[in-house]
C-alpha cells in the first residue's frame, strides 16, 4: 500500500496532491545571514553569474532554479546553506530572540538550530542535541561551517535531557523537529513510502510524544515549544500534540504563518478518533500548495 | 602535586581559558587575554568583538570560541566552534574561523584574484605578490564590494600554500 493513498481525504485537490508528489524539489538554500547579509548574498551571486530567486514568503531563501547549492563561490564562503524551503517554516515559528536560550531537541544535522541561532543573531544559547553520534559528527560539521558561535551541542537522549550541564534551569524556547516517517521527502527521496509500515508510525509516536512532553518540562512557564514534523501522518502529528495537551501543562497557541505560504489547518479527527481542538491551530503544509515538501508545524506555549 | 602547582590539561573536555597570564593553573595553557592580543596583533580584529565570547580548550592547544558563558569544566560535545591551534610556536586560525571572523581582519589579508582563489580552495600552493609579513594569512576574494574571507594561508619565500582543509577543498 503506499501510504500517500491515506492522506487523500485531507487534501482539497488530490490530483495536485499526487503529482507534486512524484517531481523532484526544485532546489532552495538559505542565506547564512550570521556571515553575510541577504542583498549582499544576491549581489555576489549575480556576479558570478548564479541564477537565483528570492522566495516571497521567507526573506533568507533562496531558490536556485539552474544549480546545485554547492557550485557557487557563495557556497565556497559559508554564505549558503542547502535547506529545502519548508524546513525553515519551525525556526521561524519558534521566532527566538538575540540572548535567549534555546534547546533543539533532536537537532541534527543542524539546519534547523542553525538557523534559529541565525535568527538570533548568533547572540544566545542553542543547545543543538542529538542522541546520535554519527548524526552529531553532521551537525558539528554544519554548525562549524556556518561559523555559529551560539551553539551547544550535546549528546543525550531527548527523552530524558538534563540540564545538569547548564548554569540554567529551563529554556525560554524549545524546538521539537522529531524523527518521523518523513513522507514529506518523498520528492527527495522516493524510498520513504516503500519502507513506510503502520507498526513504524506507531512507535514514532511514542518517541515523538516522550520528546516533546520533556520539551514542554524543560521550557519555562509561557516560553515556546514549536513541533515540526516532515510527515503527513495525524498519527504522528495531531495525535501527539493531542496525548501532550492531556499530560503536561501546555496549550496550542494561533500562529499566522508567514504571508505568502499556502498552508492547511491540522485535522481534530481522523480514522475514528476526535482530537483536541486545540490542534486544529496546528499547521500542515502540502506539496502541491508551494511546490515544497510535506511539512507539519505547530506552536506551543509551555506552563499556564 | 599540590593544590597551587600546575595541573595537566584534560584533552577531553571543555576548559575556559584564564582571563590573563598569571591566572594560569593548567601547564600550557593560553590565556583568553593572549587569544584576543592575538588575533588585533596579527589580525588588527578589534577585542571588542570577543566582548561577549568565552574562549575554552579542549584537546591539546585547540582552542574554541562560544558566544556567553558556562560553567567550566562544561561536559558538552561542542561549543561554539574551534578557532585557533595553539601550544606550538605559531598559532594558526581555523578556516571556518577566518570566515566568520575575517572580514573585520585589516592586515595580513591577501586578496586573491578568481583563479588563484579557486586554486587557493583546491588546498594548492602559489606564487602571490605580497610584501607583508611571512607566516598564516587570511585569504579572501573580492566579491559584492568588499573581501571575503576563504580560509588561511602560511606565506613564506614568496609563496602562499593553502590550509584549507580536504573537507572544504573544491
Amino acid at each position: 500500500m503506499n501510504p500517500l493513498d491515506r492522506y487523500e481525504p485531507l487534501v482539497d485537490d488530490p490530483a495536485a496532491f499526487r503529482a507534486a508528489c512524484s517531481r523532484p524539489l526544485p532546489t532552495t538554500v538559505r542565506v547564512n545571514t550570521v556571515k553575510a547579509g541577504v542583498d549582499r548574498v544576491c549581489r555576489a551571486l549575480a556576479e558570478e553569474g548564479v541564477a537565483h530567486e528570492r522566495v516571497g514568503w521567507a526573506g533568507d531563501l533562496l531558490r536556485l532554479p539552474d544549480s546545485s547549492p554547492g557550485d557557487s563561490w557563495a557556497f565556497a564562503h559559508g554564505w549558503l546553506h542547502g535547506q529545502e524551503e519548508v524546513s525553515a517554516l519551525p525556526a521561524r515559528a519558534l521566532d527566538p530572540a538575540p540572548g535567549e536560550r534555546v534547546w533543539a531537541a533532536c537537532a541534527a544535522p543542524g539546519s534547523k538550530a542553525t538557523h534559529a541561532a541565525a535568527l538570533m543573531d548568533d547572540r544566545g544559547v542553542v543547545v543543538a542535541n542529538d542522541s546520535s553520534l554519527g548524526r552529531l559528527s553532521a551537525l558539528r560539521h554544519n554548525a562549524e561551517r556556518l561559523g555559529v558561535t551560539a551553539t551547544t551541542v550535546t549528546r543525550a537522549d531527548a527523552r530524558s535531557y538534563s540540564l545538569a550541564p547548564f548554569e540554567f534551569e529551563a529554556f525560554d524556547r524549545a524546538l521539537v523537529d522529531v524523527p518521523c516517517s518523513c513522507e514529506g521527502t518523498v520528492r527527495k527521496n522516493p524510498d520513504v513510502v516503500d519502507e513506510w509500515t503502520m507498526d513504524h508510525v506507531e512507535s514514532l509516536a511514542e518517541l515523538q510524544t516522550d520528546v516533546l512532553r520533556r520539551a514542554v518540562q524543560a521550557t519555562r512557564a509561557g516560553g515556546t515549544v514549536v513541533y515540526s514534523t516532515c510527515t503527513f501522518a495525524p498519527e504522528e502529528n495531531e495525535a501527539v500534540l493531542d496525548g501532550v495537551l492531556a499530560a503536561e501543562d501546555c496549550h496550542v497557541v494561533e500562529w499566522t504563518p508567514p504571508e505568502g505560504l499556502e498552508t492547511s489547518p491540522g485535522v481534530t479527527e481522523w480514522a475514528g478518533d476526535e482530537y483536541d481542538p486545540q490542534v486544529g491551530r496546528a499547521t500542515r503544509v502540502y506539496p502541491h500548495q508551494n511546490d515544497t515538501g510535506g511539512f507539519f508545524c505547530a506552536r506551543l506555549e509551555a506552563g499556564g | 602535586m599540590s593544590d597551587d602547582g600546575p595541573v595537566e590539561n584534560v584533552g577531553d573536555r571543555f576548559d575556559r581559558l584564564p582571563a590573563t597570564p598569571d591566572e594560569r593553573r593548567v601547564a600550557g595553557r593560553v590565556a583568553r587575554s593572549a587569544v584576543v592580543d592575538y588575533l588585533d596583533e596579527r589580525f588588527g580584529i578589534a577585542p571588542e568583538t570577543f566582548a561577549d565570547h568565552t574562549f575554552w580548550e579542549k584537546g591539546a592547544g585547540k582552542i574554541w570560541v562560544v558566544y556567553g558563558d558556562y560553567p567550566s569544566p562544561v561536559e558538552v560535545e561542542g561549543l561554539g566552534m574551534t578557532c585557533l591551534r595553539t601550544r606550538q610556536e605559531f598559532w594558526k586560525p581555523t578556516t571556518d574561523f577566518v570566515q566568520r571572523f575575517g572580514s573585520r581582519a585589516t592586515r595580513n589579508v591577501v586578496v586573491l584574484g578568481d583563479d588563484a582563489a579557486a586554486r587557493f580552495m583546491t588546498g594548492d600552493e602559489q606564487a602571490v605578490a605580497w610584501d607583508g609579513d611571512w607566516g598564516y594569512l587570511v585569504g579572501a576574494r573580492e566579491t559584492a564590494g568588499a573581501p571575503a574571507p576563504l580560509g588561511v594561508g602560511l606565506y613564506t619565500y614568496g609563496t602562499l600554500r593553502s590550509m584549507v582543509p580536504k573537507g572544504r577543498r573544491r
